[in-house]
This record gives structure tokens, sequence and C-alpha cells, in this order.
């Protein structure tokens, strides 16, 4: 009697929620990591995107914002879980988030399915790019391959002719990998694909780029783990014996850990917390005002982006969210301020935009801090667009 | 305990039936979330009375049973994504591998008992993991989107997540009966007395070992059939279905329903899964009270819920 | 060849951190005969322990110290509180009572550490590298762990072989009845091994802080290796687990290392660095089956069935 009786309460309870006709609020779903060492990303992209809606008042189009953070745990299948449960049962008008491109690519297919648009805030997988784009797909961050890409161009104009090349084995590590071979000149001695996200040790891998005696290794290590590498870099005798080139390793949130053995190594990337436009100084010094002690890491630069785009598209459908190709247009647009700089969109729905080369500094005081060192390149459109059947 | 009207059979009936007239309720109130939830948790019991088999009935404490869910769910991954869709070689596939898995693997492991039977099957539950985690070609890790569901001939529609709940929910009560007549045979009653003394048993002259490794297969291809329908459900598969923690839900799911009881892993199921959904709703720390819960279950409540049901008097 | 020395040296320091770990399991269950699961969930205290102290006081040693402590307390009060019913009772029982336990200190660790894991900086005397042999700079921070793990097997053996309490230990673990039976306090005893051993996984925990993680359910991925170790060398055996964790340690490191470049000849590099790991990983379970098959009380055993 008791077990029947439970179920009944239970099930009666999860249907508590109505099902809503009319617009009312706009409902957006975020799926990040809130738990385990990378939580602190999960935190940055949350803080940006609540930034955001601070700063518009927390209205979009006039209509009261409501935003259901989840996570994800940092597994495929949470993500995937948790998506289908933002979808299905919390019934969000958008979804925003997605550190981890394996995460994005399980938890698309539910969301696409539906009809509800995904804008992903950092993961930008290639299969997304090319055949499988999507109408519903939008990215605010970049395509994996891009920011690699412009690496690669970087250390040829430093004439670097060997590079040895090391990530974690996951669809995103081989974009990254993939994309620096790309555009790289010279020769790929090696690479090195590591277990993610459980192996932090890198001893193994790091004793074989040192074995092979490249002129430079490239590293992509998101997280926590890119903290793990530079110590381990130190460890191991390297610096300055072997130059490093990166992409995503060294952010303002590893940044305050890895302290030293980051200095003079360099980063690409499309977004830097000193970018001289408006938007961008108000989002830095608003979010160093609320959060002290913090600053932005690129992932919260583009929840910031995500937030102030889904604004644009349902200002601009006048909070007719139910006209999916009226909402899919006033995104294409890209009607709204960015941190980064204005940029467009392409065919596929990800960024055409610049990168810039940064490099972590440290002044008198001891603090340290990245900044702009250089343009790498402008107006850059990922590689895949032209296998996306769009447009 | 005696008698039609008794706590438990009201307890089993009123759910059997609440199951059933499910997908009415969620027309009704349109909460189209439960219709998942449910369809999950019947899936799963599938698997817990799978289990419940070889566990309770036959006392083989197998902590890799969650690899055939894997086992049965790849099956129907990977032939989604060589293109073969069909149902009616996805799953015959599916139960077939299932069985051959469950037959090596019990034929090794049952030749030891107690914890090293524990620890072997433990042992070659992680070797599937790792075999199915290395396949680069199907996601390793990051695990395999399955575009469609299997496809049977019109109009079974596995898509539409009504019909798929009573597929799902007629092959349970169809697992359930098949394991009540199991258990009530001639050869039931050999792996029952197999569990409480082995060595009599033998000394009879029946040959456990075979007995007891039918029983095994038997328990993995019901477990691999799980294992499809969970793939279809999700439509996603990877690796981490059949790590050994899974394995541990499900163990839990049989001993807090009841071992040894026809429809105990069913309200184990029910129990685990839903006391998960809404405790998580109300606290973020609810594995807390889980934790306690399943010792304080080990130490006092033999029998589970079902045998707390068979205490209550009615009337 | 400098590669291979270094990976020999990365197995062997995995392999001691192993064998810490599963020290402590094969003296449980050969003395008391209980399956702890929540072994991983004392190794991973260790660790919050240390990562906590060494942020209070300062001192990555006295940290260190300080949570061994710590760990060691928190062994004993668990065996005294929940440990002692399990005595007797059916295997299941004690895999049931204590994955509950693994749930409730995960949660219980999440309630007071937070989500996000913590972090165990290394003191910068330790954060350089050492030149062992001509050409091979190793971590000097590993090279440490080695030193301590060697020192604490040292120790181990010295308690169990030279002590009148390593006498009980050895009595107990082949034959408990009897040892219970000449008067010894059997209590006092089944604790203080357990407190032995819940010290020892959280030594294990705090040293591989600084360079794997502190974090939650880190101890679920690792027990298992433990168990597998303890299996394979024979339960109740410390000399056995100590030979096993060895193996275990140079077959997972070097298997890792080498399975990748013999794969890639004949495989694609994406296909090789999926596979190589999950096939070292199997490595070592094919082992314990085959271990299992041929002598299955291990290759020590320490009682004489």
């Amino acid at each position: 009697m008791r077990k029947a009786l439970l179920a009944a309460t239970a099930a009666s309870l999860l249907a508590a929620a109505p099902a809503a006709a009319q617009q009312k609020t706009v409902k957006i779903g975020f799926i990040s990591t809130f738990s385990g060492p990378v939580a602190a990303i999960g935190n940055d992209m949350r803080n940006s995107f609540e930034l955001a809606l601070d700063h518009m008042g927390r209205k979009m189009g006039g209509l009261p914002v409501e935003v259901i953070y989840e996570d994800d745990g940092f597994k495929p299948e949470v993500g995937k879980q948790k998506t289908e449960k933002l979808i299905e049962s919390d019934k969000v008008d958008f979804i925003t988030g997605y550190i981890w491109s394996n995460v994005l690519l399980a938890s698309v297919k539910p969301a696409l399915d539906s009809k509800t648009f995904l804008i992903s805030a950092n993961a930008g997988p290639h299969q997304l790019a090319g055949e499988g784009c999507s109408p519903f797909f939008f990215s605010t961050s970049w395509q994996n391959d891009q920011t690699p890409q412009a690496m690669g161009l970087y250390m040829n104009q430093k004439g670097v002719k060997t590079v040895f090349l090391i990530g974690p084995n996951y669809a995103a590590g081989k974009d990254m990998l993939a994309g620096v071979a790309s555009t790289f000149k010279g020769k790929v001695i090696g690479q090195e694909l590591t277990k993610w996200p459980d192996q932090l040790d890198f001893s193994a891998e790091l004793a074989k780029a040192k074995d092979a005696k490249p002129d430079a290794i490239f590293v992509f290590y998101p997280g926590a783990a890119g903290a793990q590498f530079l110590n381990q870099y130190v460890q191991s005798g390297l610096k300055g014996q072997i130059p490093l080139y990166t992409a995503f390793t060294i952010d303002e949130l590893t940044l305050p850990r890895q302290k030293d053995t980051a200095l003079g190594v360099p980063g690409a990337q499309q977004w830097v917390n000193d970018l001289p436009n408006e938007t961008n100084k108000k989002f830095v010094s608003d979010y160093r005002k609320k959060h002290p002690g913090l600053s932005p890491t690129f992932y919260g630069a583009q929840s910031y982006d995500s937030a102030n785009l889904i604004a644009s598209a349902v200002a601009a459908t006048k909070g007719n969210l139910s006209d999916k190709a009226a909402v899919q247009k006033a995104m294409e647009k890209a009607d709204f301020k960015s941190v980064r700089g204005n940029f467009k969109y392409g065919n596929n729905h990800f960024p055409i935009q610049n990168f810039y080369l940064q490099e972590a500094v440290k002044d008198q005081e001891g603090n340290f801090a990245l900044k702009t060192v250089a343009t790498i390149v402008e107006n850059d459109q990922d590689r895949f667009h032209d296998k996306c059947p769009m447009k | 305990m005696s008698g039609w009207l008794s706590t438990r059979n009201i307890a089993t009936v009123t759910l059997l039936l609440a199951l059933v007239l499910l997908p009415v309720y969620v027309e009704l109130t349109g909460s189209r979330f439960l219709l998942t939830l449910f369809t999950r948790i019947v899936i799963l019991a599938m698997a817990a009375v799978s289990l419940n088999l070889i566990l309770g009935y036959g006392g083989m404490m197998s902590f890799g049973h969650a690899a055939y869910l894997g086992i049965g769910g790849y099956a129907v991954g990977i032939l989604a994504f060589e293109g073969v869709y069909s149902g009616f070689v996805q799953w015959p596939v599916a139960l077939l591998v299932s069985a051959l898995f469950a037959l090596l693997i019990g034929a090794l492991s049952l030749r030891t008992r107690g914890v090293y039977f524990i620890m072997i099957t433990l042992a070659f539950a992680q070797m599937t993991y790792y075999i199915v985690a290395g396949l680069a070609r199907y996601g390793g890790d990051d695990g395999l989107t399955i575009q469609d569901r299997s496809k049977f001939f019109a109009p079974v529609n596995l898509s539409n997540k009504t019909q798929f709940y009573y597929i799902c929910l007629t092959l349970l009560f169809a697992s359930i009966y098949l394991v009540w007549r199991i258990v009530n045979s001639r050869f039931g009653m050999m792996i029952q007395g197999a569990r409480s003394n082995d060595t009599r048993m033998r000394a009879i002259g029946f040959p456990t070992y075979r007995y007891k490794l039918t029983c095994f297969v038997i328990a993995g291809t019901l477990c691999g059939l799980a294992g499809a329908l969970l793939a279809n459900h999700t439509d996603f598969v990877s690796p981490a279905m059949m790590y050994w923690t899974r394995s541990g839900d499900l163990i839990i799911m049989v001993v807090l329903g009841g071992m040894g009881s026809i429809f105990g892993p069913l309200f184990g199921a029910v129990a685990l899964l839903i006391l998960e959904e809404v405790l998580s709703g109300i606290t973020e720390y609810w594995q807390i009270i889980l934790g306690p819960l399943l010792l304080l279950v080990v130490l006092f409540g033999r029998g589970g819920i079902d045998g707390l049901l068979g205490k209550v008097r009615h009337g | 060849m400098t590669l291979f020395i270094e990976q020999c040296l990365n197995g062997l320091q995995f392999g001691l951190l192993l064998f810490l770990l599963a020290a402590g399991l094969t003296l449980v269950f050969g003395i008391m005969d209980l399956v702890n699961l929540a072994h991983g969930s004392l190794y991973m205290l260790g660790a919050y322990f240390a990562a906590t102290f060494a942020a209070w006081t300062g001192s990555f040693v006295l940290g260190a110290v300080l949570a061994l402590g710590a760990t060691l307390l928190v062994g004993m009060a668990i065996e005294i509180i929940a440990m002692r019913r399990l005595y007797g009772r059916d295997h299941l029982d004690h895999v049931l009572a204590t994955f509950g336990l693994i749930l409730f200190f995960d949660e219980l660790v999440r309630l007071i550490w937070g989500p996000s894991g913590m972090s165990l900086p290394l003191p910068s005397w330790l954060n350089t590298s050492v030149r062992v042999l001509p050409g091979i700079d190793y971590s000097a921070y590993k090279l440490s762990i080695i030193i301590v793990s060697l020192a604490v097997v040292v120790f181990l053996y010295f308690l169990v072989m030279r002590t009148r309490i390593g006498m009980l230990i050895r009595a107990g673990a082949s034959n408990r009845e009897m040892v219970g039976a000449l008067g010894v306090n059997i209590k006092l005893l089944f604790t203080l091994v357990f407190g032995l051993g819940a010290a020892l996984a959280g030594l294990a925990g705090l040293m591989q802080a600084p360079i794997l993680t502190v974090q939650i359910g880190m101890g679920e991925n690792i027990l298992i290796l433990a168990f597998v170790i303890t299996v394979i060398g024979g339960i109740g055996s410390i000399r056995g687990a100590f030979v096993a964790a060895i193996l275990v340690g140079l077959i997972d490191t070097l298997g890792r290392a080498y399975f990748t470049d013999l794969l890639r000849l004949v495989f694609t590099k994406e296909t090789a660095a999926t596979a190589a790991p999950a096939l070292s990983s199997m490595l070592i379970y094919l082992l314990m089956a085959i271990v299992l098959v041929i002598k299955p009380e291990g290759l020590f055993s320490a009682s004489g069935k």
C-alpha cells in the first residue's frame, strides 16, 4: 500500500508544473559542469550569464527571464539526460552552455529533434560545423579547429620547423590537434592523445616529447588539466629547453595556479580580457566588482554573449518564440554587441571572427594577468562551413 | 501472511495497475517527462529481474551484471551506426552476443565461489567496459549517438513514446513470468538448493555447475535484451552503462526490493529510481540518506521491501 | 633507453602507491574477513585532509602528517561504529553495506568541502627535477613518493615480522578463531588493523594529490585496481600485495606507453590512442582472471586454504 502511495505522490509532484501555452517568461536551460575540479569553469559561465541578465534588467523583449542551471558532471550521458529533462520536463525555449564537445555531441539530438534552439557557449565540434549543422544550432564561441589553426599560423610566423602535439583523446582534443596540423607548414614529428579526463599524469608523454627533440610542443588541456600539465612540464625539466605553444590551456582560472610556469607561454584566443571595446570593458570591470578576486575567462565571455544573442532574438520577434523561423532569422543576424567586438555568422551558424595572441605577464606586485600581444588573423571562418548544406 | 488480500498482494497489484495505466495519466496531465522516467524504470526493473534470478534465487553474487546492459546496448548501437536499423537483426544479435558473453564469463567464473566469484565477475565486466571504451570507431569514452530506433514492421514504431513504453512493459511482465516459471520448476528447485548447500546437492548427484551456468546465461541474455531497450530509450550508448558502479546499482535494486521474491526487483527499481528523482529535487545531497539507508537495510531489513510488505498484517 | 628507464620509474611509483592502498585492503580482508568497498573513501579523505591541513598550516609536510593522523582516527571510528556489526556476516552484506558507505562519504565530502574538489600545491623544494642518471631528469616529487613508499614497506615488514602485534596479525590471517581462543584482545587488534589500513590508504591518497587529483569519487576508480591486486597477491598476504602491486603498476604504465606505439604500426593514431589504455587496463584483469583460474588463492596466499 505504502509503495503505491509513494509512487502516486511522487508522480503528482512531478506533474505539478503546468503546461505553458502562452509565452509569459523566457525559459533558458543552462548546462555546464558544476562539480569536480572543473566546477570553476561552470561557475565562471554562470556568473557571466547572470551578469548579462543583470545588465539587461533580467528581461528579454519585455518578458521576465528564468534560467535553470543543470550539472553535466563532466559526463556525456549525464549531459544528455539533463538536456532531455530541460526540454521535456522544464520545457525551456533555449538551451545554452556546454563546455565539452563530447557532452554537446551526446546532447544535441534531443534538442534538435524537438526544435529547441541550442546555443553552444563553448564546445565547437567539427561535426556540427559541417554536415551536422542545423538551423537550431548556434555557437557564440568558435569551431574547435579555429583557435589551434591560428596558433599554427603563429608558429609558422615564428619559424618553428617541427612540432610535437599533445592533447586529450576526446572530440575536442582531436579537433585541436587536427587544427594545428592543418595550418602548420612544418613537420608534425609526434602526436600523443591521452586518456580523458582520467589521465592527469603526463610524464610519459612529456618523456616521449623530450626524446623526439622537436622545435616546439603544442598542447591543449582545458581546465584543471592545464594547470597539471604546465606543472609537470616544468618538473620534467623541459621549460627553457623546448618552447610550448598552447590553446585553451592558460586562462584566468588556471593562471593563478600556474603562476610563473605560464610566463612566456603563448596562447591563441578569439577574446582576451583587455579587448578595447565598451561592452567588454563593462563586462570585465563589473564582473570583477561583483566577484572580488576573480576575473572572467573566455568561457564566461562566450556565455555573456550567449545571453545577449538570445535577448536580441526575443526582442526582434517580440517574444513570439513559437515562430521558429523568425527566431532563427533573428539569431542569424547576430544583432547584439559582443564582448569580442561585433562579428557575423557563417552559413553554419559559427562566428566569423578575429584571433589574437595572448600571453601571461607579471606586474611589479607579482600579480598575473593575460594580455593581448598581437592579432594573428582577421575574419577567420572555420574550414567546415562548405560541408554544411544550409544557405 | 496468507490469502489473496495480503498487503503484499494488494501493493503488487496496485503497482502493476499503476504501471499499465501510466500513459493514460500522462495523456491527461501532459507530463511527458513521467513517461520517459517510467520507461527507464521499467527497463532497469527488467535488468534487476534478470539479476534476481542468479543473485536472489541462485545465490550467485555477480558484480558484473551491468556488462550485459552494455553489450545489448552496443549491439544495437554499432549496428545502427553501420546502417543496420532493422530490429529483426539488431535484437537477436544483442541476445546472441549477450548469451555468448554470459556463457564465456560464467564458465570461467563459476569455477570459483564466494568473494572470488564476486571479484572475477567484476573483472570480466571491467574488461568488457575497457574493450568497448577502446573502440575509437564507435566513440570510445564519448559514447555513440543512435540516429534512429530499431525498425520493425509498421504499425510498430518505437519512436512513439507510448508504444515504446507498452512494449517495454510487456517485455518486463514476460520476464517476470519467465523467472517465475523457472523458479517453480524442477530446475529452479535445484538452483535454490545449490544456493543453500552446493556440496549437498552435488552429493545427491545433481550437476550443479551445469545448472548454475544455464541460469547465468539466461540471466545474461535477459539483461542483454534490457540493454537493447535501453539503447533505444536513450538513443545513446556509452561505456559508462557498464561501469562497475552500475552493477552496484542493480544489486541495490534487487536487495532493496527483496532478494528471491518474484516482484521484489520491480519494487526495488521503482523505489530506487523514484527516490532518486524525488529526493534530488528536494536536496542535492540525497545520496547521504541513501547510503546509510542501504546499511540499515542490510543490517536489519532482510527481505527488503517485499519482506516488509509481508510483515504488515492486513485486517 | 632513457625513456624506458623513466617509464619503469613511473611504473614503480604507481605500483608503490597501489601497494599502500592494497596493503590495508588485504590485511582487513585476511584478518577480519571483511570486504571493504569503502577503502577508497579513506583514500579520498586522506587527500582532502592533506589539502585542508596544508592550506591551514602553510606547510606541505605538516599538512601530510596531520592528514595521516586524521585518517587513522576516522578509520578506527568507522571500525567501531559500523564494521564491527558486519563481522561474520555474508560477503554480500559487506559489499552492500560498504557500498552504502561509499555513497555516504561521497556526499559527506561534498557537504563539507563543496563539489569542486581541491588542489594540493607542491612546495617549491619538491617541484623540480632530479638527475637520477646521466640524461634522466626525474621529478623530485615522484622520487620522494618512491622513497616514502619503500620506507613504509620496510616499516610494514618489521611490524609484521618482528613485533608481537605483527605476530598476532600473521596468526590472525592464518587462523582467526585460534587467535581469539588464545585470549588475545581481538576487538582491539581488529580496530588497530583497520586503523592501520586506513592510514595507509590515506597516505596513498595524500601522496598522489599534488600530481593527480583531489576530488569526490576519486576512490572508486582506484579501488578496483586495489582489489585486483589483493586477489592476485593472495588475500591476507602483504608480500603478495607488494609483488602484485609492482606488477600491476609496471604493466599499466608500460602498457599505456608502449601499446600506443605498437598499435600505431597497424592502426590510425586515434584508434591507437583510444585502444592502448583500454588494452593495458584489460591486461591487468586478464592477469587476475588467469591467476584465479590457475591458483585461486592468489600467488602468496596467507591462509592454508
